[in-house]
């Protein structure tokens, strides 16, 4: 991955220099190396901050639209470096008209699946200061204070690429990307199984117990690609969902239900909602729910594969399955 | 803030006998919002609604809730009595303390526990009611009427009589429908053909009315008032107005074996025909199913022998659209298929004839001229047995529960006819009950049975069978109590009737409600029979229930009367409970536009101003005329930008939070 | 002779208690009907005398359509144990096509309440016509009984709790 890398940023140095592009939309690292969040380069100059590595799992579909810079035409054209994954938000995002084309260049950039450095850590690696990562991309060597150590990649992988949809680029103007053909990798709908093996009562105390740990600080919806609202409902008293005076409140507590249907059918599986979640509740087993029982009630259906797509719930046919006869795992 | 008034009624005894409608007074007196609550025997009447009328000016209420029966009966009687106050008539909501409510809960306790749940729901939608101004359309001075029998004609004739244009829609070739088929008509045996055919001359005569024939409506959008209909005329490979009926073609015709609808199949027509003497349009039709032409490219016989040059083989359907104020539904009927009842050997045995069939036989125009013979050999037959209600009244599954209403009278015509002209043939009626409830009905059943000797027979017929060159009956007859076996030369069995095939298809796309017999249900079964709930439709004749000639007319006239009500507006009121969106939090995702079924909603680009913060963005706008206010875009609407007028997000959550309290 | 006399009153009194809770507890149900075709129904079962329990409240809305299923999570987080959604056959919509759009949506919606706890059974959509007063009235009972023998639901308020 570290040949690519080093190619997307001579390519996005370009890019800026011949004018194709007013500003880039990337990467930069925070207060430690490993903290790579999205940002917006404006000149040629600040370039020297944009990175490319194992640490920027960040979409920056979202980012272009919660900056709207892809809405503004008189601004010039903007460079965003799109993972795989990001190009199906960024289909999303065009078919719900919220970016212009035209005011977007886009560079796929390969990826070898993210590391979350939290699952470093939790090998009992402390101190970290650098990483470097092997040829073939398998082995990560982490330098830290009390020297180095290798480690495997595939172990310390991000939860959602463990179940990678595949190294495709679903949309771009230019291609940076050396496996473009690799497939998915694992079961993403194993954990949804797992889930629906139980007893309802059993159901109920998981998610009870997942959900009680939110402390509504609102990132999974910030990073969401899918909560692409100007306003979100929750924040709109006049929706009669959000009630900011009562903290006991119908939002408080269904939060996660209602943004889960929201975003049902729109959703791209980017898996942002779990990676940014401080408090580590699995949101994604929402999702991934909703876009199994889709492809099982009206057919194989991936938000984003294509940009103008009719979504399946704004879609139907004549003979669509009773609600009354969706299969009752464990209930009913 | 909000000055509510609730109106408990008792509705006589209806409501008060099973709901402490004090209880719920006392109830309401305590909610937020209401400031007045006041019980009365009939809030509908005239009394009722002045108390009403008073308390909105007395107390300055900003709402009020009715608890009465359902919306459905007197929501507008109570939406004008505000009205007439003063108050904005969409700041009325009803609580449907009758039918959902009181008629169904026996136990008074729990059912003025449930009256006053629906009361606190009722008051917590109104709480949040805004006034509403309801929009104006126009009206289309063009009525459609579907379907070309005695229902659909007098419906059209009646309309074009009031100076408005009607087009009929038909599918077959010629207008006249299932009476042009029949020979004589009960109770006054006058011919039918011979009060039918001038009705259909002046169809085709008034400049009024245009006659769409051998066409079927393909499409309907639009509304009450402003319906678009695109219309499938179907390719006849006759120029319609160039031929002139000489009937040559029908005569040179070498293919000769199409079955004749208009006889029920009992004889043959040619490929190239007239359905019958007096059809109108008087033009030939070619059957491209049959015609040795059009199939294999040989023949042109008729074109050859046409001196009129009236035939197109390569004419092609053609769509004719249109604007149109109102739409009559006028589809009519089919007997059922009597195969599906094995016992009676309709599949097996030719002498066994439906009544529809033996009216065919029994014409002069029909296929033995008139005479009465036996389908099999043609000859007279001595005997004939008629067995009633076959499939009528029949719960079993195999045919319609429900009573076809014509055929104890028509059994009772075919059995004195064949008694006056042939007094030598025995003739037995099966029958379950005779219902003869109509003007001269039972005199015309009496004179049958005493008069002409039929003999009638109660109980039904379990077998039909064929032995030694006759028909062999076993029935019962329930007042002997014995078994009857009857030998018979003709059977002629009384089919139930069900609604023409395309009733439902047609109802479909006029989106009129249709019950689970296919008939086409009206607006209220006795107040309101001519009408669908669907504003702007209209119903004639036997697609909306089984029934004789003079009620079909009666009703094409009153069908008519409702239709020409309507054109005799410039403008109608528009229903105000439409969507809306706010610019504001729309994101421009369309999604709202994708499922609206009416086009209502288009998007804009321009300028907005967001609280000080001016972007050009991509917004919905509802068009309040063509939105006719289904709320699909409200919940697609992942920001909640769209939203229903009267039936609001907030107003709907707060029903529920009352409900759930 | 006293008919308690050799029933241990501890025992007793249990009993009684367990009774008068289950007598306590009247299960909340909520039925959402669109104006055209199963309000109609609801309005033709009133009037046919067919009855339902009472435990059934009646919401009228436009269409089937028009039922967010935040209506029926509001219902569900303030302690409804059942909710319905009643429209017209498909292919019979009184706006042509918004019931089929519902009956995607509350599929989805019904299978995700199970997926956290809620038993199918407590949601059901129906098809109900106009003319079919008496199928309103069975159906009603039907889900009625349904939801009594689930007995109370969880306590979806309760999905996130302060702990």
């Amino acid at each position: 991955m570290q040949a690519v890398s080093k190619k997307v940023l001579d390519r996005a140095r370009e890019l800026m220099r011949d004018g194709t592009v007013s500003r880039v939309a990337g990467w930069k690292a925070g207060e430690f190396f490993y903290d790579c969040e999205p940002a917006l380069f404006e000149t040629e100059e600040s370039l020297k901050d944009l990175v490319y590595n194992r640490f920027c799992a960040a979409n920056l579909s979202k980012f272009l639209i919660t900056n709207d810079i892809a809405s503004v035409a008189d601004r010039g054209r903007t460079l965003v470096l799109l993972k795989p994954c990001d190009t199906y938000s960024f289909n999303q995002l065009l078919t719900e008209h919220r970016l212009s084309r035209d005011n977007v260049y886009i560079l796929g950039v390969g990826c070898e699946g993210m590391c979350d450095v939290d699952r470093i850590r939790a090998l009992g690696i402390k101190g970290i200061t650098g990483v470097d990562e092997s040829e073939d991309g398998k082995k990560l060597t982490v330098r830290t204070l009390y020297g180095d150590g290798e480690i495997d990649v595939d172990g310390v992988l991000v939860n959602k690429c463990e179940t990678c949809k595949g190294k495709a680029h679903k949309i771009f103007d230019e291609l940076i990307s050396d496996n473009e053909e690799e497939g998915p990798r694992g079961d993403r709908f194993e954990c949804v199984r797992e889930l629906e093996s139980m007893a309802p009562a059993e159901r109920f105390a998981f998610w009870q117990k997942e959900l009680s740990k939110c402390i509504r600080c609102n990132a999974c919806r910030n990073a969401c690609p899918a909560c692409s609202c100007r306003k979100c409902v929750f924040d709109n008293n006049a929706s009669g969902i959000a009630s900011k005076a009562n903290t006991d409140s119908f939002e408080e507590k269904l939060f996660h239900i209602i943004r889960a249907f929201h975003v049902a059918g729109r959703c791209t599986d980017c898996g942002e909602c779990s990676r940014v979640c401080p408090q580590g509740i699995p949101l994604h087993l929402f999702n991934r729910k909703y876009i199994k029982d889709i492809n099982e009630f009206y057919g194989e259906f991936a938000a984003g594969e294509e940009a103008g797509q009719r979504g399946p719930l704004i879609s139907f046919e004549a003979g669509d399955r009773e609600p009354n006869s969706v299969s009752d795992k464990g209930g009913d | 803030m909000r000055r509510i008034g609730v109106f408990v009624c008792w509705c006589g005894s209806n409501i008060a006998a099973t709901v402490d409608v004090a209880a719920v007074v006392a109830d309401a007196k305590v909610q937020p919002g209401v400031v007045f609550a006041q019980d009365y025997q009939y809030m509908c009447s005239e009394a009722g609604q002045n108390i009403i009328k008073d308390a909105i000016k007395e107390h300055q209420l900003t709402g009020i809730v009715v608890c009465s029966c359902s919306p459905r009966m007197h929501e507008a009687t109570f939406r004008k009595a505000a009205a007439a106050a003063g108050l904005n008539p969409y700041m009325v909501e009803i609580a449907n303390v009758r039918e959902h409510c009181s008629w169904i809960h026996k136990d008074k306790e729990a059912g003025t526990e449930k009256a006053r749940v629906l009361m606190r729901a009722a008051v917590a939608k109104v709480m949040l009611n805004v006034p509403l101004k309801a929009g104006e359309s126009r009206v289309v001075k063009r009525a459609l009427v579907i379907g070309g029998g005695i229902a659909g004609i007098q419906t059209a004739l009646d309309i074009a009589d009031a100076g408005f244009q009607v087009d009929i829609v038909e599918k077959n070739a010629t207008i006249g429908g299932r009476m042009a088929q029949l020979d004589k008509t009960f109770p006054t045996l006058d011919c039918s053909s011979c009060i039918l055919t001038p009705k259909m001359v002046e169809a085709k005569a008034s400049e009024n009315i245009r006659l769409i024939t051998y066409a079927e409506v393909e499409e309907v959008g639009g509304f009450v008032g402003d319906f678009k209909v695109k219309i499938r005329k179907k390719a006849r490979f006759v120029k319609e107005d160039v031929c002139t009926g000489c009937g040559l073609c029908m005569a040179k015709c070498p293919s000769k074996k199409g079955l004749n609808e208009f006889n029920m199949g009992l004889n043959n027509r040619p490929a190239i025909y007239i359905p019958f003497a007096q059809a109108i349009p008087n033009v030939a039709v070619i059957d491209k199913t049959q015609c040795i032409k059009l199939n294999t490219g040989k023949c042109g016989l008729c074109e050859k022998v046409c001196t009129a040059k009236a035939i197109d083989y390569t004419m092609q359907d053609e769509f004719i659209e249109e604007e149109y104020g109102a739409i009559v539904m006028a589809t009519g009927f089919r007997p059922i298929d009597a195969s599906k009842f094995d016992e009676y050997s309709y599949s097996t045995c030719k002498d066994v004839v439906t009544s529809l069939e033996l009216e065919r036989i029994m014409n002069a125009a029909g296929p033995t001229g008139g005479v009465l013979l036996r389908p099999s050999d043609g000859k007279h037959p001595h005997s004939v047995v008629f067995v009633q209600c076959v499939g009528s009244r029949d719960v079993s599954g195999r045919g319609k529960p429900y009573c076809s209403k014509i055929c104890c009278m028509y059994t009772a015509k075919h059995a004195m006819l064949i008694r006056d002209k042939y007094p030598d043939v025995d003739v037995h009626v099966f029958y379950i009950d005779v219902r003869t409830p109509g003007k001269n009905f039972d005199e015309f059943y009496r004179r049958a049975a005493e008069q002409y000797d039929v003999d009638y027979i109660k109980g039904q017929v379990g077998k039909v069978w064929e032995e030694d060159g006759h028909l062999v009956v076993r029935g019962v007859d329930l007042i002997s109590n014995e078994q009857v076996i009857l030998n018979a030369d003709m059977v002629v069995l009384a089919t139930a009737i069900e609604p023409d095939p395309t009733a439902r298809k047609v109802a479909n796309m006029l989106t009129a409600s249709i019950d689970t017999n296919d008939f086409i249900t009206e607006a209220h079964p006795k107040l309101r029979p001519v009408e669908s709930p669907t504003a702007g439709i209209f119903l004639s004749g036997v697609c909306q229930g089984p029934k004789d000639i003079p009620e079909t007319v009666s009703q094409a006239g009153a069908a008519a009367s409702k239709v020409i009500g309507l054109l005799c507006k410039d403008k109608l009121t528009t229903n105000p409970c439409v969507a809306r969106s706010d610019e504001l939090l729309c994101n421009g995702c369309s999604c709202c536009e994708k499922v609206c079924p009416y086009g209502a909603i288009s998007y804009d680009t321009h300028l907005i101003n967001d609280h000080g913060v001016k972007e050009t963005r991509r917004v919905a706008l509802v068009n309040e005329a063509l939105c006719q206010g289904c709320g699909a875009c409200t919940v697609v609407c992942p920001s909640g930008a769209m939203d229903l007028k009267g039936f609001s997000n907030k107003q709907i959550m707060a029903e529920v939070e009352a409900i759930c309290l | 002779m006293p008919v308690n006399e050799n029933v241990n009153a501890d025992n007793g009194s249990a009993a009684e208690a367990q009774a008068t809770e289950t007598k306590q507890w009247k299960p909340r149900i909520v039925a959402f009907c669109c104006n055209w075709c199963s309000y109609a129904g609801a309005d033709l079962a009133g009037s046919s005398r067919l009855s339902y329990p009472a435990e059934i409240k009646i919401i009228r809305v436009p269409c089937s359509c028009r039922v967010n299923p935040t209506f029926i999570l509001k219902a569900f987080e303030r302690g409804a144990d059942g909710v319905i959604i009643c429209g017209c056959h498909p292919g019979d919509c009184h706006y042509s096509t918004g019931n089929y759009y519902a009956r995607r949506r509350m599929a989805l919606l019904f299978s995700m309440l199970d997926y956290i706890g809620v038993e199918r059974g407590r949601t059901r959509v129906e098809w109900v016509s106009a003319a079919e007063g008496a199928r309103f009235s069975q159906v009603m009972n039907d889900f009625a009984k349904k939801i009594s023998e689930l007995g109370e639901n969880v306590k979806v308020g309760d999905l996130r709790c302060r702990q």
